[in-house]
């Protein structure tokens, strides 16, 4: 695990993209395959599931370190990570293991078939053979959750130049249903393997929020509009006789919506559609609260399908007849597109394929009325595409923009304080805010994004002085801060006392000139519940 | 009534009429060490050690009254027998004991158990109270041997050279600056330093300390200069336009706190060191059990944690609410932003 180790140290020190890449590209040319292999399935979210629950790791962590979990906990509260809190109470080594990377990753692998006691031995074995970083990387891999700030792109980029290989190309070859277990470097890297073909899918084309004025944008002839429909981008692939959906998590999600079950049976082989998984029923989209009531679920009763139908909302072609079609101009694709649709559409009954319509306009001033419109037709806004643009792989400036709605707000006194994670484990920066509700405030809130470090110092500076209780990590403050929240939905919720819970709630602005008797009431929270829940 | 209690400006000897360390102004302030949130402004008159005097006087400015004592001498006030014994922290620092008809309390002030070759190393002071700070008093503090970090640092500072890079280290003016100093190889290039890192220098080495040769930024050093160097600066400078000349260059930190990815991402350091001038989670434990005091008072850093544990360790010990620790950083980075001629005596 040295080498795995060393590199991690090497991703972590630097923001440096082209550091990052440098440091990959010079591991990817060295490493053993197997080491190789794994390291591409790290980095392209395919990590080993969790395999000891959190509450024996951290057991065992404080059995071996000499400390109460009491201790253990209030560590790991301050340091933000229980893998990093870990690595960091143990004893120093008292031995060193060798073993590369695989070796750890196929003893974790073989856990779920051990007894309790055989994998606290393991672990154990290994906590005192690894140093900090090696173990922190084995704790996040035994845990399932290892993250570096390394995207899938730049892995892809620097093992493009180590293997010196089209890094377009090698990035469709890494996506789909590979891994690490049923492959080989070879296999998966340099040559093609056509099983693994029949599902896989071409990397989504990403847009970037609009930074320029509309009329900076050239001619309105030149560009299609439409809706920026809010589900979840998904890929639906026919070949070979069979149906794959992929959501842009590049997970194959076919199995947890019936509605796609049969789309071969209308769809020719060799199609693959770049969509929006849409909740949807009598010619309308539902709000993205209805389609999450089945994300996570295994099972989907009838009543879910009743209640939370969903549908394709086909923005793109990317194969046709089995050819690959991005490389050709987008008006092409949309001309076949809509080929391909209204031909599925003749042979389905009640139609499960539907075509994002575009927005018709003339003048880039119609726009901006036609945007308004998006929240209540569930929308996110709308998408802005130059009608010969090619489809690009991952997130490319330039042909392809989201010109996404602006939040709703609200003015909120924050009410409790609580030290951050990670990044911002010495500061305060999860906070409570509420609202009026005649003299009391009512939480109706957290959030704990939005603000600059140094205006997390300042807050910081504030709590600590302006602490009225403690509850645990959490410190109540003297209300008089005001938080300009910014949301991108509300619905109805029993949970919370409010009655209300908000979508993607965060800090906008620190409204230092406002006094806290002028933050907004639960009847003005109640209001817009109504209208946009 | 205690011999020292606890009050809302600071730790008092009523019998003797003193404070040790006030953060609010008092008559008479016994100091254990220069740092800005031990040895505050205001106080009529100081007293610290011999070694501590100089860079305070420098701090707190002719006018202010400061006498001086060598570690171990003692001092009778109404009946109160004083002394200060080396901490380990900086220069000149102290742990302060108190005694009184054969009862000894110990105020630690701020200290480190490994020797770094600059501070007069930490003196174990047998006590019955003893009051200790917890500025890393979590168990997931623990620092290397100080040469292993020193190591690091030259071998970061090569790699800089190698890459025609300014390395940038930043340390707090009066204490991790000079031990960096200390254990430099100046050997491999120039070592630059900030206006106030040099100042504390000049006061250091009149005292009679060594330190390596280095040269003050001044406006008058060519920017082409410093790639290959390294520049000790104050963490208040990274950012200012003072430090725009400094490039390319990669930016360490050196400081405990570097322990936590959390903390050297926050400080957007290229590189954090870990090295500390506090004492770690076992030499807080350790220096605890050598005093043999049964009652512990904690101050500053994790002070509710720490208290919890060591009460769960039998001891009796009481978390104190002081003005310590907390805003010690963020002084320390004020000292450097408000020293508006960070080029110090050049204009
Ligand atoms: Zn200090
Ligand atoms: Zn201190």
């Amino acid at each position: 695990m040295k080498h795995f180790a060393e590199l991690f140290r090497q991703l972590d020190t630097t923001t440096k993209t082209n550091k990052k890449v440098a440091a990959l590209a010079d591991y990817f040319s060295q490493a053993e395959d197997r080491d190789r292999l794994w390291t591409i399935a790290l980095l392209s979210h395919r990590r080993p599931r969790r395999s000891v629950n959190s509450k024996l790791l951290r057991a065992w962590a404080g059995e071996l370190a000499g400390i109460d979990i009491w201790l253990l906990e209030e560590s790991y509260h301050v340091v933000g990570d229980l893998a990093e809190t870990i690595a960091l109470v143990l004893p120093p080594p008292e031995e060193r293991h060798d073993e590369p990377l695989h070796f750890w990753i196929e003893k974790i692998q073989q856990f779920p078939k051990l007894t309790e006691e055989e994998r606290k031995a393991e672990v154990v074995n290994a906590w005192r053979g690894l140093e900090k970083t090696e173990r922190y990387l084995f704790n996040k891999l035994i845990t399932g959750n290892f993250r570096v700030g390394v995207s899938q792109k730049l892995m892809t980029r620097a093992l493009a130049r180590a293997m010196e290989i089209p890094e377009d190309d090698l990035a469709h070859r890494l996506m789909g249903n590979w891994t690490p277990d049923e492959t080989t470097f070879d296999q998966l890297v340099l040559s093609d393997n056509p099983q693994a073909q029949l599902s896989r899918p071409y990397p989504f084309y990403l847009a970037y929020q609009l930074e320029q004025e509309l009329k900076d944008l050239g001619a309105p002839e030149e560009w299609q509009v439409e809706h920026k429909w809010d589900g979840i981008r998904g890929q639906l692939i026919v070949r070979g006789g069979e149906t794959f959906v992929w959501s842009r998590g590049e997970e194959l999600v076919t199995d947890k919506y019936p509605e796609y079950q049969n789309f071969h049976d209308f769809l020719p082989n060799g199609t693959v559609i770049d969509g929006e998984i849409l909740a949807f029923t009598e010619g309308k989209p539902l709000g993205f609260n209805i389609l999450q009531t089945r994300i996570g679920r295994k099972k989907v009763s009838k009543k879910t399908l009743q209640e939370a139908p969903v549908v394709l909302m086909a923005y793109d072609l990317l194969e046709y007849g089995g050819e690959d079609i991005r490389e050709r101009p987008m008006n092409e694709r949309r001309k076949l597109l809509e080929k391909v649709v209204s031909a599925a559409t003749e042979m389905e009954n009640e139609s499960r394929l539907l075509i994002s319509p575009t927005v018709q306009f003339t003048d880039w001033d119609e726009l901006p009325a036609e945007r308004a419109t998006a929240r209540e037709r569930h929308s996110e806004g709308l998408m802005l595409k130059r009608k010969n643009s090619t489809y690009k792989v991952g997130r490319k400036k330039g042909d392809w923009w989201k010109w996404k709605i602006d939040p709703l707000t609200i003015d909120a006194v924050m009410m409790y304080a609580q030290r951050g994670h990670g990044r911002r484990a010495n500061l305060y920066t999860d906070f409570t805010f509420g609202v009026w509700d005649g003299e009391t405030l009512v939480p109706f809130t957290k959030a704990y994004s939005g603000m600059t470090d140094k205006e997390f110092n300042r807050i910081t500076a504030w709590v600590r002085k302006n602490t009225v209780d403690r509850f645990g990590p959490v410190r109540s403050v003297k209300p008089h801060h005001v938080f300009e929240i910014g949301f991108e939905g509300i619905q109805k919720s029993s949970r919370h006392k409010s009655g209300v819970a908000l979508r993607f709630p965060r800090m906008l602005r620190w409204r230092e000139d406002k006094p806290k008797e002028e933050a907004n009431t639960i009847e003005d929270l109640r209001a817009m519940l109504e209208q946009y829940g | 009534m205690a011999l020292l209690t606890f009050t809302d400006r600071g730790i008092y000897c009523e019998r003797a009429d003193v404070y040790i360390d006030p953060w609010k102004p008092v008559r008479r302030a016994l100091i254990t060490h220069g740092h800005a949130d031990h040895s505050r402004w205001g106080n009529e008159y100081y007293l610290a050690t011999n070694s501590a005097g100089p860079v305070m006087r420098h701090r707190l400015g002719p006018e202010a009254k400061i006498q001086t004592i060598a570690y171990g001498e003692k001092l009778k006030i109404n009946g109160v027998d004083f002394s200060y014994h080396p901490a380990g922290h900086i220069v000149g620092s102290a742990q302060i004991r108190v005694e009184y008809k054969g009862e000894v309390w110990v105020a630690s002030g701020d200290y480190k158990l490994e020797d770094d070759g600059l501070s007069e190393p930490f003196e174990s002071v047998k006590c019955h109270h003893f009051i200790t700070e917890s500025t890393f008093g979590l168990p997931v503090y623990r620092w290397e041997p100080q040469e292993v970090i020193l190591a690091d640092i030259n071998d970061w500072w090569r790699e800089n050279q190698a890459e025609g890079k300014v390395s940038m280290l930043t340390a707090y003016a009066l204490g991790k600056a000079q031990r960096l100093l200390q254990g430099l190889d100046h050997s491999i290039g120039t070592i630059y330093t900030h206006g106030a890192i040099e100042n504390t220098n000049e006061i250091i080495r009149r005292q009679g300390f060594k330190l390596p040769p280095t040269v003050r930024v001044t406006r008058e050093i060519d920017k082409k200069a410093y790639p290959g160097n390294i520049v000790v600066t104050t963490p208040g400078s990274v950012g200012q336009p003072w430090a725009k000349k400094f490039n390319p260059l990669s930016l360490g930190s050196a400081s405990g706190w570097m322990t936590l990815r959390g903390a050297r991402r926050r400080r957007g350091a290229d590189r954090g060191f870990v090295l500390s001038d506090h004492a770690d989670w076992p030499g807080l434990l350790s220096a605890i059990e050598a005093t043999g005091a049964d009652n512990i008072y904690v101050t500053h850093g994790y002070t509710g944690i720490f208290s919890n544990y060591l009460r769960e360790q039998g001891y009796n010990a009481v978390e104190l609410e002081t003005d310590y620790g907390e805003e010690a950083e963020a002084a320390a980075e004020a000292t450097a932003e408000t020293d508006s001629n960070p080029e110090g005596t050049e204009s």
